[in-house]
């Protein structure tokens, strides 16, 4: 066990998968000398060589068409795009190549293809410096996209996702970089499973990436008022382990999910809907979700506006509890 | 809003492969006769240059102050344009006022020199708003964050002035990482298919954040535009006559109707590529100083003081301008107000949106019943 940060974490895992498979490679802007502008990479050009660790050309779709015709050959790439607002040109050659090779060629051809992306907001950047586009991702059949929220889960996950066969969009909470906490090299666990992280008896809170720590100190607080909440970090956007969700929902009754992303159409409409299926005879509330709003996100003095956080949350808890509060009765867009 | 607009015409046709890097003003501060270029900047001598001298000089102050603030606390983020003032100087001031210009984010020099006031320069790097200024009103478009995209817009607008029947040019700027992407690769394609009235300025500051220009090209960048059937000029990007003249000289082109031309103005940045920025890791000290020597304003300074137009008094007071505006610049930055909590859900469209509309009033029931919003709606 070593104590790292969630940035190191992902660097200990690239490292490690470079070292245990010589087909892996990484490709990104400034991921070389100067280690990725989160030093997510750093050292690794130094120790692998450029062969291995490349720097590429600025552009977005050329790094994603570029590994697929790596993957064609066999190899296992491992791309940073550098910021979640420049994953758009790559869009293309993610949503209709990547997606559905293996479809198209009936499973002839294998996409490894991992695409890490910082996403998220709340480090005060200049515009599409914060987004949370995972659900354009979740809604692409052929693509796995998971997310962490722990150092432990960085460091496993990546390696997972880079040794799985299927294209992997592996997003990291930006703003979660230089939260440290233990990790475990022999670790394993399922790579897609959500992970029950606190216990609770009357309300589930559902989260991923960013907010799992804010939903956590949500518990707490609500702990503290004589309210037993149970967090759920989802982990694996796509598939969704809807199991998990609904197990707790059957014991609390009621539900409350959070993303930074946009309500309308995002993962908590997603899992409100499949919860409400599976559980609507044990459901005591109607779903609550505490999202990002249907706005761009805004600029950076803006953000504290648009951001859920632990009130938004803890108003959330109060409403599926059935106590009555300014949102109360409304439903949402 | 400052221009130096020109009548010179000269129908030559541009050599491609572009000729070897034009220079009008050596980095000692020599003139050197070229017979295409200078009667672009025969009106460009004495007090004329002086006034380009202060311009330097403020835009760079101006620039220091910003990366002061950045450092203080009072700006997220800052792109410093440190080396880069004479290519931005120079092709800024070629422009007509009805010229319409799509940058990125670095121009902040380009955008002093088109009249923007100087707290709206800086909104965007504070945080205040995505945008400081109306692009109608200055005829420029507010900063372009993604790499590239802007140079297609300038194209789309371009045409736009020829299907009105205006002369009106346009002009995009966007760094040498930005050649890599598609989309100015397809803004090339589309100005050359069309004949659009586009300047294609490409500043060649030698860095994309950390990866040197000869990753994303072996050949000089204005070799490329050739290629596509845009002819090109390679200038001296630190030398704001040769800029100024080689930017008329394409504004002409593109005024007069000949298409489009694409200029690469080689620089350096000699900053960080932003305040968030470690350029330790990656330059070579070495490199920097070879630049340092070809400093865009000591050789505008050692012209102006070799013909006697500027003097120590001369250049104090051009110092005292610079301070008085960066001094402005910095209480204006202060003065900007943090924006409102409801006033996310503004501008997201130009008509009534339902949705919206109801998850804003949502917002505001909230923001009451916590006590987060006093007063009437906003
Ligand atoms: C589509 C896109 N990808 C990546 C980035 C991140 N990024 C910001 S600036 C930059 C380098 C740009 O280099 P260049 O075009 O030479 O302009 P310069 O910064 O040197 O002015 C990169 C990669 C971005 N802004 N947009
Ligand atoms: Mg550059």
């Amino acid at each position: 066990m070593t104590e790292l940060t969630l940035a190191k974490a992902v660097n200990s895992g690239l490292r490690r998968a470079l070292a245990d498979d010589d087909r892996v490679v990484l490709l990104g802007e400034d991921i070389g000398p100067l280690g990725g502008v989160f030093r997510v990479t750093d050292g690794l050009q130094r120790d692998f060589g450029t062969d291995r660790v490349m720097d590429m050309p600025l552009a977005e779709s050329g790094i994603i068409g570029m590994a697929v015709g790596l993957a064609y050959r066999g190899f296992r790439p491992v791309c940073e795009i550098q910021f979640d607002g420049f994953i758009y040109p790559a869009f293309d050659q993610i949503v209709a190549q990547v997606a559905k090779l293996h479809y198209r060629t009936r499973g002839a051809v294998r996409m490894p293809i991992t695409i890490r992306v910082p996403f998220g907001g709340g480090i005060g950047a200049v515009e599409h410096h914060s987004e949370s586009p995972e659900a354009y991702f979740a809604h692409t059949a052929g693509l796995r996209v998971v997310t962490c929220s722990t150092p432990q889960d960085a460091h496993t996950m990546i390696r997972q996702a880079i040794a799985c066969d299927d294209p992997v969009l592996f997003f990291e909470p930006k703003r979660r970089y230089w939260t440290k906490g233990e990790v475990d090299e022999d670790a394993d666990f399922p790579f897609d499973r959500a992970r029950v992280l606190l216990e609770g008896a009357d309300v589930t809170i559902v989260a991923y990436g960013p907010l799992v720590a804010t939903a956590i100190d949500a518990a707490i607080a609500a702990g503290d008022e004589g309210t037993s909440v149970e967090v759920i970090d989802l982990r694996s956007l796509s598939p969704l382990d809807l199991d998990t969700v609904e197990a707790s929902v059957r014991k609390t009754g009621r539900l409350v999910i959070t993303h930074e992303a946009a309500q309308f159409g995002g993962l908590g409409a997603e899992i409100a809907a499949s919860i409400t299926d599976r559980c609507f005879l044990y459901l005591e509330a109607a779903p609550a979700r505490v999202t990002g709003f249907d706005t761009p996100y805004p600029s950076a003095r803006a953000e504290e506006h648009f951001l859920p956080d632990l009130d938004r949350i803890l108003d959330a808890v109060d409403r599926v509890l059935g106590r009555q509060n300014a949102l109360t009765g409304w439903s949402a867009s | 809003m400052r221009t130096t607009v020109s009548d010179t015409r000269i129908e030559a046709e541009l050599p491609s492969p572009p000729d070897e890097l034009v220079q009008l003003l050596d980095p000692e501060g020599r003139r050197i006769e070229d017979p295409l270029y200078d009667p672009y900047v025969s009106d460009v001598s004495g007090e004329a240059l002086l006034r380009l001298y202060e311009d330097l000089v403020v835009v760079r102050r101006i620039d220091v102050e910003a990366t002061a603030l950045q450092r203080q606390g009072q700006l997220g983020l800052w792109p410093p344009l440190l080396g880069q003032e004479a290519a931005q100087v120079g092709s800024a001031l070629a422009l007509r006022a009805d010229d319409f210009i799509f940058s990125s984010y670095r121009e902040n020099a380009v955008a002093y020199c088109r009249g923007v006031e100087l707290p709206q320069l800086v909104e965007v790097w504070r945080g205040t708003a995505q945008s400081g200024w109306n692009p109608y009103a200055v005829n420029m478009a507010t900063p372009q964050i993604v790499i590239g995209a802007q140079t297609l817009h300038a194209v789309g607008y371009a045409v736009g002035c020829r299907h009105d029947g205006v002369d009106t040019a346009t002009i995009t700027y966007f760094g040498d990482g930005a050649t890599t992407q598609g989309d100015v690769n397809e803004a090339m394609v589309f100005a050359a298919s069309f004949g659009a009235p586009v300047v294609f300025f490409c500043q060649n500051n030698q860095w994309a954040i950390s990866e040197p220009v000869g990753l994303q090209a072996q050949r000089p960048i204005a070799e490329r535009a050739p290629g596509f059937g845009i002819p090109s000029i390679r200038v001296d990007g630190n030398d704001v006559l040769a800029v100024l003249a080689a930017t008329r000289r394409a504004l002409d082109r593109a005024h007069r109707g000949d298409g489009p031309t694409f200029i690469e103005a080689v620089t350096y940045r000699m900053g960080p590529h932003t305040t968030s920025d470690d350029p330790s890791r990656y330059v070579d000290p070495l490199q920097r100083e070879e630049w340092a020597a070809k400093d865009p304003i000591a050789r505008v300074e050692a012209h102006l003081r070799d013909a006697g137009v500027l003097t120590d008094e001369t250049a104090a007071s051009v110092a005292a301008t610079a301070d008085e505006v960066a001094a402005a610049f910095r209480a204006g930055c202060l003065a900007l107000p943090n924006p409102a909590p409801l006033s996310v859900f503004d501008h997201v469209y130009a008509e009534p949106h339902t949705g919206l509309a109801r998850q804003r009033s949502q917002q505001e029931a909230y923001l009451r019943s916590v006590g987060e919003l006093e007063g009437g709606a906003e």
